[in-house]
Order: structure tokens, then C-alpha cells, then sequence
């Protein structure tokens, strides 16, 4: 993979990531799962998903784009 | 014992832990000002990352958050997501460890020193820190005025407000004047482990005797079934979207938060510290907002003025814990303004004293001064809190917004290498002014043709002005740099990592 297809494939999980944390194509909605709405059980389970593409992150490409190899 | 009592023996009791805390941490220091801000950049990942979470937490967490849900809804879980959980973790990658590798390049203790080295520029370095401290002293005044009034309020008006701001403000100094950014570090630690834990026990408390979250939720959809509904007039997108944005990128800027991006120990210690960040915001704001939201489904009523999370624990736990739980709320509130008391001291003692009245101030000198500063810092806010002025009151309410405005002029200073100091100074100056005069001005409104338009107004369509100011201040720094050349002291190699 050319480095130039990496760095856009982390700008756009990035702006993925952000976009969604927020389920607005439930905008209005109001049905309820154990106890929690559904949307917040989105929420929830999007911070999880966060949560395993930062460690992903911080494995592979962390020093990738600050110009170090070993600190 | 009374329940007075018996609440201020707890109060009393954790700011003596904290105090020992601080002890200790005084006896492992050496005195020199790297060590007393920075703790010789030498915090561990669980520290580090508790300590700066702490110092995001303050009050908003256990008052104001719980508050805003019980009237309108938990939709500021969400708000608290995306600021922190998502975007803040990466502004910690993309502006936090760029200056943890500057930092440890250089020996950069605050934002300004590495902006006004880089730039060759006193004036910028000068200008960061005064802009800082000008959005940070009202911002410690309000956390002092919180403090004072939740004690008042705990001990049922036997202390007066100004004693209660007093003993705050003098334990605070005492505190931080032994025991730096170490023990304030370490207090951080215990106390954010304390009230996550402290947190969880009052949601299983409140819910066993509720039904459990389908019995809290259940009622809530009889009371106030549009809580369950996402989005709302008061959370429309736009003002999901400028609070969540604005606050998260402020936040960067406070000059609390971003000298911790440079005491890491490692790199390791920050790639830990932004893997678990946005779990960590789930683990506080889930059960603290959430438990404001069921609050107004349980009948819960909240008297003006007074705060929704106090009430409910009273009513379902025992007086001991709830007790417990606004100690612990308040000593939050003071673990925020002791490391801003300590950061805006060292923003004033080494970017505004040191170059522009002492340049010969040595290391060992300028711990002890550091320390003055922090009494005098403190002692100010605390005067100036007796009286409430309005306008300071105002600053304060709008410092994330200043704040944001530093942010996105650093960002492009710190990665790319044909900013000018012209650049910088027309960025930071324009943004600043722009959210200046729309937080002061009163809002004009201006007739042109048929349309109604508002001038100097806070939100235009429901967008906050501070991002418009965010904006401004990107395309400024970008176009004065591009117009611009470089004068010959400005050194772009210093924002190079492994240039030297």
C-alpha cells in the first residue's frame, strides 16, 4: 500500500470516526433496548470501536507522520 | 454525629489526604522549575492520563452535566464523545505528541516558550501567555466561587460564602506552593480513581432500588418521554456540533492541559494514555449524566439553584456516602484550579517575567518565584470572587471558546514549516478580537433590504461565533505566512523532529 493511500485511508476512518459518534440517521428516534436508548447504545458501542482503531493506530502508524523511528 | 458534622469531617478528612499527598511528593522533588512544573517529565501512563482527565472533570461533572440532563435529556453524553472521547484523543496525538517530541528535543516547559522560540519572537511568546492568562484567571475565579458556595451550601450557611472561598483558596495555595506538578499529579490519581468508583457504586445503589435501568427508564418515559428522543430544540445539531468542537479543541489550549503534554515519561505512556481515553469518558459520563436524566423520571424535584446529583443521592443512599460523593466533587473542583493555579503561574513567571523584566532569573529562583505566583494568582482570584463582577464572570463562561482560538494557529505552526511569524501574529491577534467583540458587544440588529441580520451575536443559525472565529484564525495564519517571508531569527528546524 502506497504511503499516500495510508494517509488517506486514516484522514477519512478519522472523520468516519468522529461523524458517527453522534447516530444522527436516528435523529428523532426513541426506542429503547435494556433500559437505554438505543442511540446511546450506539454511542456506546462507537467509543468501543474507537477505543480498538486508536490501538491499531498506535501500533502501526503512530510515528509514521512525526518523523521519528524510535523514541 | 450530625450529618453537618459529620459531612465536614469528610471534607476535612480528604483535603488532609491530600495535603499528606503532597508531602511526600515534596520529599522525592528536587527544586529546580523543571521539576516543580513538569515533574522532570517523568509520569507514568496511569498518572498521566488520570491527571489530566481530572483536571477536564471539575465541576461541569457532578453539577452542571447532571443539571443540563435532568432539564433536558442525556444527549451530553454524546457532546462528551465526540469532544472528548474522539476528538480531543486525537488532538492529543496530532498537537500533544508532536510537543511532547518537541519538548523533549528542546526542554520547552509552556506552550508559549516553544511558539515564541521557534518564531524568534518575545512579542508572540509574550503575546500566548498573556491571552492564556486572560481567559485562565476568571475560569480559576468561577471554580473558587463554586467551591466557597458548595461548601456554604453543605454546611447549611454556618460558613459564610467568604470563608468558605478562603479556607479553599488557602488550602489550595499551601498545596500547590509544596507540593508542584508531582503531587498535584498524584492527587489527580487517587481522587479520579476514587470518584470512578465512587460514581458506579451510586448508579448501582440508585438502581436497585428503582428496578434497575429498565425500571429508571421505564419511569422516565412516563414523565418525560422526550428525553428518550434524540435531538431536541435545546440539542439541535448545530449545538451539538460548535460545543463538542469548540471545547474540544479549547481544551488543547488551557494551559493546564497542554503543559501535561509535556511531562510524559515515554511515548508509550501517550500512546496508552490516547488508547484508553475515549473509554475513560464513557466510564464518567455514562452513570454521572445518565443518573441526571433518571432523576426526572423518580420525581426527583430540584429547588432553584441548587444541584440535581446531591438531591437524588440523598434520597436513595445512605448520608454518609452522599456525603461522600460532594466531598469528592468539590475536592474536583480544587484539583482543577490547583493545576491551573500552577500552570498559569509558570505561563506568567517564565513568558512575562523572565523575558520582559528578569532575564537572569536562574532555575532554582524561578521554583521559589513560581511559588509566589501561585499565592498571588490565588489570593487575586479569591478577591476578585468576593465581589462577582459580571464581566469576569463572563470571561470565564467563554474561556473555552478563547481558548479554541489558539488552537488551530499552533496546529499549523506545529506541522507546517513556511508559517511565519507574521502569520502566527495576524492569526492569534484576528481570532482573538473576533470572539472578543462578539462576547462583549452587545448584538446589534442591521436592516439590509427586507432581512433582519445580527451583529456581534453568539450563535448565527445556531453555530457558536467561536468557530467562526476558529476559522478565521486558520486562513489568516495560512494567508499572512503565504504573503509573507520569514525574518532570520525564526527557525523552522525546531518543529523538525530528530533535526538535531
Amino acid at each position: 500500500m502506497s504511503r499516500r493511500i495510508r494517509t488517506l485511508g486514516w484522514v477519512v476512518t478519522a472523520t468516519v470516526l468522529t461523524v458517527f459518534s453522534v447516530p444522527w440517521f436516528w435523529w428523532g428516534d426513541s426506542r429503547t433496548a435494556v433500559g437505554l436508548p438505543l442511540w446511546l447504545w450506539w454511542h456506546i458501542g462507537w467509543m468501543g470501536v474507537a477505543t480498538v482503531v486508536f490501538a491499531v493506530f498506535a501500533r502501526t502508524d503512530w510515528d509514521r507522520y512525526m518523523g521519528v523511528e524510535d523514541v | 454525629m450530625s450529618e453537618l458534622t459529620l459531612q465536614l469531617a469528610i471534607v476535612v478528612g480528604y483535603l488532609l489526604v491530600a495535603l499528606l499527598v503532597g508531602l511526600v511528593a515534596y520529599r522525592v522533588s528536587t527544586n529546580v522549575a523543571e521539576d516543580y512544573y513538569l515533574a522532570n517529565r517523568s509520569i507514568g501512563t496511569l498518572v498521566l492520563l488520570f491527571t489530566t482527565f481530572a483536571t477536564l472533570l471539575s465541576a461541569f461533572t457532578f453539577f452542571g452535566g447532571p443539571n443540563i440532563a435532568y432539564e433536558q435529556g442525556p444527549e451530553w453524553i454524546l457532546v462528551m464523545g465526540v469532544m472528548d472521547g474522539v476528538l480531543f484523543a486525537m488532538l492529543w496525538y496530532l498537537i500533544g505528541y508532536k510537543q511532547w517530541l518537541v519538548g523533549q528535543q528542546q526542554g520547552y516547559v509552556t506552550l508559549s516558550e516553544m511558539l515564541g522560540d521557534r518564531f524568534g519572537s518575545p512579542r508572540l511568546r509574550g503575546l500566548v501567555a498573556a491571552i492564556s492568562l486572560f481567559w485562565l484567571f476568571p475560569y480559576i475565579m468561577l471554580q473558587q466561587m463554586g467551591a466557597g458556595e458548595a461548601l456554604t451550601g453543605l454546611s447549611g450557611g454556618v460558613i459564610p460564602y467568604w470563608a468558605g472561598a478562603a479556607l479553599i483558596t488557602a488550602f489550595m495555595i499551601l498545596y500547590v506552593v509544596l507540593a508542584g506538578m508531582r503531587g498535584v499529579a498524584w492527587t489527580d490519581t487517587i481522587q479520579g480513581l476514587f470518584m470512578l468508583s465512587v460514581v458506579w457504586i451510586a448508579v448501582a445503589w440508585v438502581l436497585s432500588a428503582v428496578g434497575g435501568p429498565s425500571g429508571a427508564t421505564a419511569a422516565l418515559a412516563e414523565s418525560n418521554p422526550e428525553f428518550l428522543t434524540l435531538g431536541s430544540e435545546y440539542y439541535s445539531p448545530q449545538y451539538i456540533i460548535s460545543t463538542a468542537v469548540v471545547i474540544g479543541f479549547g481544551v488543547t489550549m488551557f494551559p493546564q492541559i497542554n503543559q501535561r503534554f509535556f511531562v510524559a515519561g515515554s511515548a508509550r505512556v501517550l500512546k496508552r494514555s490516547f488508547v484508553l481515553w475515549p473509554v475513560l469518558v464513557l466510564l464518567l459520563f455514562v452513570p454521572t449524566f445518565l443518573l441526571g436524566t433518571w432523576a426526572a423520571g423518580l420525581g426527583i424535584e430540584v429547588p432553584e439553584g441548587a444541584n440535581v446529583l446531591p438531591i437524588l443521592l440523598s434520597e436513595y443512599t445512605p448520608m454518609w456516602f452522599a456525603a461522600l460523593v460532594i466531598a469528592g466533587a468539590m475536592a474536583a473542583m480544587m484539583s482543577s484550579s490547583d493545576s491551573m493555579l500552577l500552570s498559569g503561574s509558570s505561563y506568567f513567571i517564565r513568558d512575562l517575567y523572565r523575558p520582559f523584566v528578569d532575564p537572569t532569573l536562574g532555575e532554582r529562583r524561578e521554583a521559589w518565584l513560581a511559588r509566589g505566583g501561585v499565592a498571588v494568582f490565588a489570593t487575586a482570584t479569591f478577591v476578585a470572587s468576593l465581589s462577582r463582577p459580571g464581566t469576569l464572570i463572563e470571561v470565564g463562561n467563554t474561556a473555552f471558546g478563547g481558548f479554541a482560538q489558539l488552537t488551530l494557529p499552533v496546529l499549523v505552526a506545529l506541522y507546517w514549516q513556511s508559517t511565519t511569524r507574521d502569520g502566527m501574529l495576524a492569526g492569534i491577534v484576528g481570532s482573538q478580537l473576533l470572539y472578543l467583540s462578539h462576547v462583549f458587544i452587545p448584538t446589534l440588529t442591521v436592516e439590509i433590504g427586507a432581512t433582519v441580520v445580527p451583529l456581534f451575536a453568539r450563535t448565527y443559525g445556531g453555530w457558536d461565533i467561536a468557530l467562526g472565529g476558529m476559522i478565521l484564525g486558520a486562513l489568516l495564519t495560512v494567508g499572512v505566512s503565504l504573503l509573507t517571508t520569514p525574518a532570520a531569527d525564526e527557525q523552522a528546524s525546531r518543529f523538525v523532529v530528530g533535526s538535531d
